[in-house]
């Protein structure tokens, strides 16, 4: 005798805890396995690429900070290297390195929250996610001191960063620098080596080198399934060709590994914060940029290694004082494109660990 | 071995149990309750003494009933919702409200013809800034030529109904001078800190020094 | 009605004799109804009270292993708490679902809290302080906690909401399949104790029962966190997958009856734990019994709570294959050494065991135990280690 069983489609979202922002999944069920999967997008689209066609230049910088809220200093960074490749723009040696430092701050904050809901989405009663936030908290104490905001920062602008730092800022950055490591080992020892979380992760939601590449992946994602591409060593930009770091590359492509990924390449952050404390010497910090940019007409790509993957900006330039078009080549929207391949088969709560994994933000994914 | 991992979580949560130094940097805005070691502290007296001086206060807040007042240290780049802004120094010029990015900025102005230091000015009418809408990133500032808009450093701005949340001119006026040195760090190292209620004049916040009395003599009165 | 035992904080012949004492004479025919109405009001409410109280402890120790605060403004460190949660949960909308069977919605929470609440009957909290001592009290235990399942279906199903109806399915595979665990590891005890009545099995712990059978108490321990469905096993409502599981569409009152319960089972389970493991009310006679027994069922309650602090949830297919499995080969290998051990030592006249005989039996099973475990955790470790991921043949739905 057989039982007579039908699929079950659920809608996971907009609204679910899990889905991190209003992210739609229409999940056809089979008992509790994964049969077919339709991501919805679309619930946050906010037109920042249209509204980039109605500001200027120095304007579009504050959209930037909404693109990917965890790590708006990221965004920026990738903007104002666009507007300064289409403007030839010279930056001055001090903000470079000011900006890769806070550039680096960002992707251990990003990596930090990443790490701490992947955990949480395993079903860790927030402990984890606690810990990963007190010390993202240090960091965005960190920002508040450089720029006066903690989250939608819009430090930099066209031609360097928009103030120098102050002398708190290094004092509180030298006492991180030396906190930081220990409570990276504490995550570890708390996360790592648990079996749970082991029997969770490994195995689970895996991309092969070929598949991810195909799907244009990118970011932690991508070397995961041990694929070398990290665009600070493939395509230096500001001053990473100067600075000695590795780029921890993943052996299974599962979601295990893109945690491990995640926690290594936090380890290197740190690594070049120090160096670049080090390295960084006295000078201006701000090229001597007009308030209100004209570029000369033309069309740039300019991208950079974001927290979650190479984020791009695609400027066109008519001469006028904002862009004719700002497309954005977001990393979140484009790690989520081999949602498929990795969920069907699995079971409802590997749905949400893989999802937990991917690391997106819908704002980013929307635009 | 298998299953050590989890005896190690176990042993790291417990570690940051019972080891206060591993907490949050917690405050409870606007107060918090306060044991009788850390109200002791506060008088600067050992708690065994205070204790045996003030046993009512000691049963007090052993029961968490007394409160202290709580606020964050926030830094003096602290980007916050009162602008700060300098009847003195504005000319009414509406380089703020075009350099706005969300245009919640209204400017109406009248010519004044009252002769000013610098240059003329135009008499303010209307000056609402709807910070209901404001994203603080500070490209207002960053756009005034003459340094008259600041953003402020206070964050009690809540108010029942959004129409509250607009900030006119006499609110602009009336509001405590304690700008954010986001714009101006030269007043960090002058040891100026909002935070602690110093507040700045307008002669004070330009971005050029202040010219000398007989600096002002050469060039006005002299010419 | 025989009353030769009045001593003992909780003692149904104690109230009698008050009421006796205290009632008029036309109505002395109810003494019986007063007083067992009586026993049964405070022990019911002093349950509820330390299941509110037990909140507040929760949510601060919680929180204090998250390095945070917790709740700390209404009343001395909060601990006028759950008065506020109870009153929000209260005044809120009660909503029913409008295609939801409302029968069956409206009775599951009921239903709920009274198999919660109908396993306290039969614990001895001391010595002569119990509400009623059944001489199958541990068969009865057994069967009020496995109608948990019934009533948690009922809600999941009457819903009418898919989440629910996920949490309710993964409820009643679960916690049937790890009754049976459970029942194994109890079968142990029983040998030992050569009784089912709850006050006997306290009073044959001359030393407690965890330490002769480690096995047993493990796979009991870990069964019954399963029960009341607390990390790692607390698939039923894993608020990161389902929302909240089998309670997604409840409000309002019957949300906080809900939660009631769910609060409630971590005490009950630990007082099952004292009871049968840790030697019960059983301590050094400087302080009462009730006394000892609290202490245990808070250490026990604390352990739970550290471990859901600290770990994340298994999978349900992992779920099942940890009771099937490990915990079932456990359970097994536990009562069959018990078994020889006790055909071993056991006085054939009186069917009692000496407690020297109780420590041999004990130094053997904690061999076994680390024999086992060491055995098992290599053998899962290394499994683990080639698990690859099944191949699932997808058909396309249109």
């Amino acid at each position: 005798m057989s039982i007579r069983t039908e699929p079950v489609t659920i809608n996971l979202g907009p609204q679910h805890p899990s889905t991190h922002g209003v992210f739609r999944l229409r999940v056809t069920f089979d008992g509790e396995t994964v049969v077919d999967v339709d991501p919805v997008f679309g619930y946050m689209h906010r037109g920042t690429e249209k509204l980039a066609e109605t500001r200027s230049y120095v304007q579009i910088v504050t959209l930037t900070d909404r693109l990917d809220w965890v790590s708006s200093m990221s965004n920026n960074l990738a903007y104002v290297r666009a507007v300064e490749a289409l403007c030839e723009i010279e930056v001055p040696q001090r903000a470079q390195f000011l900006r890769v430092i806070a550039a680096e701050l960002q992707r251990i904050a990003s990596h930090l929250m990443a790490t701490g809901f992947l955990v949480n989405d395993m079903g860790a009663f927030a402990t984890p996610l606690m810990y990963c936030f007190r010390e993202r908290e240090r960091i965005l104490d960190l920002f508040e001191i450089l720029c006066g905001a903690r989250i939608t920062l819009s430090y930099m602008r066209p031609g360097g960063v928009f103030q120098d730092a102050p002398k708190a800022f290094w004092d509180n950055l030298d006492a991180l620098m030396k906190e930081m490591p220990i409570y990276i080992d504490e995550l570890e020892s708390l996360v790592t080596t648990n079996e749970i979380v082991l029997a969770r992760s490994k195995n689970v939601g895996v991309l092969t080198a070929e598949q991810s590449i195909n799907g244009s992946l990118s970011g932690p994602m991508l070397r995961a399934s041990s694929v070398d591409w990290d665009i600070r060593k493939s395509n230096p930009y500001e001053i990473y060709d100067k600075l000695n770091f590795e780029v921890p590359i993943g052996k299974n492509g599962d979601v295990f590994d893109r945690y491990l990924v995640r926690i290594k390449e936090m380890r290197e952050s740190l690594k070049i914060i120090g160096q670049c404390v080090d390295m960084i010497s006295e000078g201006p910090v701000r090229a001597d940029v007009p308030y209100n940019i004209r570029p000369p007409a033309g069309d740039i790509y300019s991208s950079i290694e974001a927290p979650k993957g190479e984020l791009g900006f695609y400027l066109v330039s008519d001469q006028s004082i904002s862009p004719y078009r700002c497309k954005i080549r977001s990393p979140s929207f484009m790690n989520l494109s081999l949602l498929r391949e990795m969920l069907v088969g699995w079971k409802m709560s590997d749905l949400i660990v893989i999802l937990g994994s991917v690391d997106f933000v819908m704002g980013e994914v929307d635009r | 071995m298998y299953g050590l991992g989890l005896l190690k979580g176990l042993i790291v949560t417990m570690k940051n149990l019972i080891s206060p130094g591993r907490m949050f940097t917690i405050h409870q805005y606007p107060d918090r309750k306060i044991s009788p070691l850390g109200l002791s502290k506060l008088e600067g007296k050992n708690v065994i003494s205070w204790g045996i001086n003030n046993p009512v206060k000691f049963l007090k807040s052993l029961l968490g009933l007394i409160s202290v007042p709580d606020k964050i240290a926030q830094s003096p780049r602290f980007r916050g919702q009162e602008f700060t802004w300098y009847e003195q120094r504005c000319t009414g010029c509406a380089s703020c409200a075009k350099y706005c990015p969300l245009g919640i900025i209204k400017i109406v102005t009248s010519p004044s013809g009252k002769a000013v230091p610098e240059g003329q000015k135009y008499a303010i009418d209307v000056f609402d800034i709807d910070i209901g809408r404001c994203m603080f990133c500070g490209l207002c500032v960053e756009a005034c030529p003459y340094d008259a808009l600041h953003m402020g450093s206070g964050f009690e701005e809540g108010t029942y109904q959004r129409k509250d949340l607009v900030i006119n001119v006499d609110r602009l006026k009336s509001a405590p001078k304690k700008p954010s040195t986001w714009f101006r760090p030269q007043l960090e190292e002058l040891g100026y800190d909002p935070d602690s209620g110093d507040e700045i004049t307008w002669d004070q916040i330009g971005r050029h020094e202040r010219p000398s009395l007989s600096d002002q003599e050469d060039k006005w009165v002299k010419r | 009605m025989m009353c030769e035992q009045a001593e003992g904080l909780v003692n149904f012949c104690r109230i009698y004799k008050i009421y006796e004492f205290i009632l008029p004479s036309w109505l002395s025919s109810f003494t019986y109804f007063f007083s067992a109405i009586t026993l049964a009001l405070t022990v019911i409410n002093i349950l509820i009270i330390s299941t509110a109280l037990y909140t507040w402890f929760e949510r601060r120790t919680l929180a204090r292993f998250q390095s945070r605060l917790g709740p700390n403004r209404w009343g001395p460190f909060g601990i006028l708490q759950p008065i506020a949660d109870v009153i929000k949960a209260i005044t809120k909308e009660d909503t029913v679902p409008e295609s939801a069977d409302k029968v069956v919605f409206n009775m599951a929470p009921i239903l709920l809290i009274i198999t919660t609440l109908l396993v306290i009957i039969v614990i001895p909290l001391g010595p002569n302080s119990f509400m009623g001592s059944l001489n199958i009290g541990i068969i009865f235990i057994i069967g009020i906690t496995s109608m948990n399942t019934i009533s948690i279906f009922m809600g999941g199903w009457a819903s009418r909401n898919k989440y629910a109806m996920f949490g309710a399915m993964r409820s009643v595979a679960m916690l049937i399949t790890y009754e049976i665990p459970m029942g194994i590891a109890i079968v142990g005890i029983l040998l030992l104790s050569n009784s089912l009545a709850l006050s006997d099995i306290v009073l044959s712990q001359t030393i407690p029962f965890f330490i002769i059978q480690p096995i047993g108490f493990f796979v009991f321990f870990a069964a019954s966190i399963a029960e009341i469905s607390r990390t790692p096993f607390d698939q039923i409502e894993a608020e990161s997958e389902l929302g909240s599981g089998f309670h997604t569409e409840y409000s309002g009152i019957k949300f906080a009856i809900i939660t009631l319960a769910e609060f409630m089972a971590p005490i009950i389970s630990a007082i099952v734990i004292t009871t049968l493991y840790l030697g019960g009310f059983k301590g050094p006679s400087i302080l009462p019994a009730e006394f000892w027994f609290s202490i245990k069922v808070f250490g026990v309650i604390f352990f739970m709570l550290w471990i859901r602090a600290t770990w994340p949830r298994l999978r349900i297919d992992q779920i099942m294959n940890f009771a099937w499995k490990p915990l079932f080969g456990l359970g097994l290998f536990n009562l069959f050494s018990i078994a020889i051990e006790v055909f071993v030592f056991q006085d054939k006249v009186t069917g009692f065991i000496s407690t020297s005989h109780y420590w041999i039996m004990a130094g053997i099973n904690w061999v076994f135990a680390i024999l086992l475990f060491f055995g098992i955790t290599q053998i899962i470790g290394n499994k683990n280690k080639e698990k690859i991921k099944h191949s699932y043949k997808t058909n396309m739905i249109s």
